[in-house]
Order: structure tokens, then sequence, then C-alpha cells
């Protein structure tokens, strides 16, 4: 077994050597623009790109002329808002998501209420999911658009999709999934789900950074979107810009691997990642897991260890790759605002890890990750005044602390 | 985040970590923080009473490595000084010392007040028994 261990696969993922393999022509040798009609360079890039968009397309039971390559997921989702509120702002102006979706929602959303859009943040309850009934109840005549995730990159927590989909058809407004922790590891379909607007990535799913791919609906309904980057009109008009090809066969190349894996993989990972969620309650009492256990992606964990804060964790376990959604991890000085969202105390949010298990993760690997994160939260409440306090049977929520 | 080599050897090898008993009447005992802030931090001190020197100092800390190392090493530097001593650390020394970012000086904040909150439980519970003997 190689130090460190890598167990934090929502942040990013490697690239699969097979992709890499299905990429390395397109810099060198295969090096035209898709763009170029007139010469043999030119189509054959444009036979890799359609070949590519077909790939992604088969993932998620699309056509290939539904998917817009993008430079990222965060612009396929400003894609998906910006340009849909610019073309049917006319219709109406009320956009509603949830509290805890992707900062590349909720900062689009932000923008747009600047400009005349209102749009209501959805809540989630203590499992992550949101409440259907919530969801009508937000709808109204001004509504044209539904932005919910599929699944939560912090909790891993998968969202009703199918059933918003059919609230959104029903009601005639257009559905836009973020599904980029989802695509590629759970069975994920357009049509099933009814989704209109579907954002992916290519390092999610061990494909390279700088590529993303937004599904845009042609039939049923046909969903125009207005460009955000102009120049050139590539893309059907919708995202100009010389096509990444390399980084596009490579996202093609692992749709199609996660595609034809992903009924395996799934139960490895499922597998595994309840396996350290066993060794974890056996080893240590005060132990949470944040989110639906039942709806929730395989390899996904999120687990807040009580009377211990994040960062220390993450610190003690300095051969352990994973993340926290302690304040102290990020810039902003405030606990992750996904598990505040889900009522989640401030204190246990700041004793928060995140496990992504992937494809090369090892059952010896998730032995050792569980025997060692057990073995430094133990040490680390031995330090712990809230441990101690606990242990003397104080109650922690009416002892008088002096925030600061 | 990458932590300075004395911030890491403190959260490593933490010094004086542990409980003196609280209700000692030459023991102070500083509470800082809130669990919500994401830290808390315990500190104690004995007061030797002969010299009114600090004799012994303990800690227990929820919080960062930042925080953690910030009380590990007030522990160290507490002991042998006398209260007046001790009041005049500041969290510039000890951020300065660790070779705290920025964004750690609140740890140092927070490990200045716990000396001075367990200086001033010290000074209280003095104060209580000479009244109670007087």
């Amino acid at each position: 077994m190689k130090l460190p261990i890598y167990m934090d696969h929502h942040a990013t993922t490697p690239v699969d050597p097979r992709v890499l393999d299905a990429m390395l022509p397109f810099f060198t040798q295969e090096f035209g623009n898709p763009a170029s009609r007139n010469h043999a360079f030119g189509w054959a890039a444009e036979k890799a790109v359609e070949q590519a968009r077909q790939q992604v397309a088969d993932l998620i039971g699309a056509t290939p002329k539904e998917i817009v390559f993008t430079s990222c997921a965060t612009e396929a989702n400003n894609l998906a808002l910006k340009g849909a509120a610019a073309m049917y702002g006319e219709k109406g102006n009320h956009i509603v998501t949830c509290v805890t979706e992707h900062k590349a929602v909720l900062d689009p959303c932000r923008q747009l209420e600047e400009q005349t859009f209102r749009v209501t943040y959805l809540p989630v309850q203590k499992d992550g999911r949101i409440d259907l009934r919530e969801l009508r109840a937000a709808l109204t005549d001004k509504t044209i658009l539904i932005s919910i995730m599929t699944a939560n990159n912090e909790i891993g927590v998968l969202q009703p999709v199918a059933e918003i989909g059919a609230v959104a058809k029903e009601k005639g407004v257009i559905f836009h999934t973020d599904a980029v922790q989802a695509a590629g590891k759970v069975p994920f379909d357009v049509n099933q789900v009814q989704a209109d607007l579907v954002s992916m990535s290519g390092h999610k799913i061990y494909g390279p950074k700088g590529i993303g791919a937004l599904f845009v609906r042609r039939r049923n309904p046909r969903v125009l979107l207005a460009e955000q980057i102009s120049g050139g009109g590539h893309e059907r008009g919708i995202r100009s810009g010389t096509l990444n090809v390399p980084g596009i066969v490579g996202l093609g190349k692992a749709a199609e691997l996660c595609r034809t894996e992903m009924a395996g993989e799934a139960a490895r990972l499922a597998r595994l990642r309840d396996r350290l969620n066993e060794k974890l309650h056996q080893s240590l009492d005060g132990i949470y897991v944040n989110g639906s256990l039942e709806h929730r992606l395989p390899h996904s964990l999120n687990v807040s260890f009580a009377y211990v804060e994040g960062e220390s964790l993450l610190m003690g376990i300095n051969d352990v790759a994973v993340s926290s959604g302690s304040a102290c991890t990020s810039a902003s000085l405030e606990p992750s605002y996904v598990l505040k969202a889900l009522g989640t105390g401030d204190d246990l949010a700041h004793s928060s890890i995140r496990f992504g298990l992937g494809r090369w993760t090892t059952e010896e690997e998730v032995d050792y990750v569980a025997d060692k994160v057990a073995a430094v939260v133990r040490r680390l409440r031995e330090m712990s005044p809230l441990y101690e306090l606990m242990k003397e049977g104080a109650d922690l929520s009416k002892q008088r602390w002096t925030a600061h | 985040m990458t932590y300075s080599p004395k911030v890491i050897d403190h959260f490593q090898n933490p010094r004086n970590v542990g409980s003196l008993p609280k209700d000692d009447p030459h023991v102070g005992t500083g509470l800082v923080g809130a669990p919500e802030c994401g830290d808390v931090m315990k500190l104690q001190i004995r007061v030797s009473p002969g010299t009114g020197v600090i004799d012994d100092a303990r800690f227990k800390t929820f919080g960062c490595g930042s925080a953690i190392a910030s009380s590990s090493l007030v522990t160290e530097w507490l002991k042998g000084r006398t209260l007046d001593q001790a009041l005049a650390i500041t969290n510039g020394d000890i951020a300065h010392e660790l070779q705290l970012p920025p964004v750690k000086m609140h740890c140092s904040v927070l490990a200045e007040d716990a000396i001075k909150a367990a200086i001033a439980d010290y000074q209280r519970k003095r104060e209580a028994n000479a009244a109670a003997t007087r």
C-alpha cells in the first residue's frame, strides 16, 4: 500500500490511463481544429469530437446534438442558469434552487438576483433532501427555472430528481440539475429524470480538468439558451470558442468507461464505503453520519466526530487526503453551509470529515484509514476539553461560552 | 494550509496536556472560546503558595493545529513566571514564536485570553478565601 492515500474523490479524480491514452494523439499528430471544415486535420478532429459527444450522450441517455462542451462544469452551470434566465426572462423572473447547491449554482443565482430575478432557496430536511411539497409551494406563474443538484458534493446525498423533474414537467418549468458528482457514478437518464439542462464535469469522472458539458434538451420541450461566450458560433451558437479537442476526447472516453463499468464499480464502492462506516462506528462513540445513508452516492461518506475539530483531525491523519467542513480549512472562517443547512450544529460541522472513495481505492486502504482516523480521534479527544466536560456529565449546550 | 515546524512539533508532541484539580485553591482555570466557533481552550495554572510563581500549567484544547500549538506553547512559557510576568505574554508573542499566518491570529488571541482567564479565576478564589478566613 502506498502512502499518502487519496480519499477525496469529490474534489477531483485522477485521469484514468485509458482516458489519457485516448487523449494523447490529439495534442500532437491529430491537432486539428474541428472548425477547419476544408482539410483532413479539421475532419479528424471533428470526427473525434463527434465520437466523444456520442459517448457523453450515451452516459445520460441523451442524443449527441443535445451535448454542448464547455470549459468546466462551473461554466456549464453559469450557461444553464444565465442562458435560460436571459432567454425566458420575459416569461417570468422567478428561479427555484436549494440552499445546499454548489457555489457554481448559488453565485450565478445571486448575480441574477441583482438583475430582475427573484430566487427561492429551498431548505433541506435533516437527511439533506428537499421536501417536494415545499418545491410545489414555491412555484408561481412567474417561475421559469428549477435548479436542484442530483448529488451533493459535500455529503453525497442524492436529491429526488425524478420527482422534481415530474413537478417541473407538470408546471411547464425548465429543470436544470448539476449532475457533476452523480453522472457516471450512479444511473442517470435525462428522460427518466425529465431534466432539461444537465451539467457535467470531466475531472470528477476520471477524465481531465478543463472540460465540462451541458445537456440542453432539444425535444419536449426544445430548450433555448442565450449564449454567454460569443465569438464564432461554435457548439450550435450556444458556446463559442475553439473546442478543447483533447479534453473533449478525454471526457468522452471517461464517460464511456463510467457507463460500461458503473454497475460493478458502484457495488464495489458501496461495499467499501459501508465497511469504512462500520469500522468507524465500531471503534468510536460520538460519531454521526451527515445526510441520508440510503439516498447517497456509493463512494461517499461524511462523518462528524464530536469533540474533535476537523482541521486538527486532518493534520493528525496527514498521510490520508480527505476534506473537512471545518471553518479552519476554508477561507471563509464559517463552517460548511451545507452541514449547517442540515441542522447539524456548528460544533459538529467543525468536526466533519468527507471521505470520497474512488476507482483505485482498496479494502486495505479503507482499513488503514479507519484505524488511523480512530486513533487520531482518540488522541485528540484526550486533549479535548469538550470531551472531558461530556465525560464529567456536563451539558455542553448549557455551558456558557465566550464566542469570539 | 502549511504549518510551521514549531506548530507541527507542538501538535504532534503537545506539552502539558491534562487537568489540575479545579477546586484546589492554588489552581486557576480559564475556559475560553466556543464549540460553534471551532475552538475551546482550557488552561490551568497552579501558583506556588510560598513564592507566588506558577509551578505547573496544563491545557486541553478543542481546535485546529494552531490552537493546540498556541495553548501547548503557553503552558511551557507560564511555568516559572509570576502572575505579572504571565500577564505580560501577548498574542503577538505567541503568533511570532509559532509563525502563525494571519488567518490563525485568533488562535493566539484565544491563548492570551486563556492566560488572563486562568489568572482571574485564581485571583477570584484567593479573594474568596481571604474573605472567608477574615
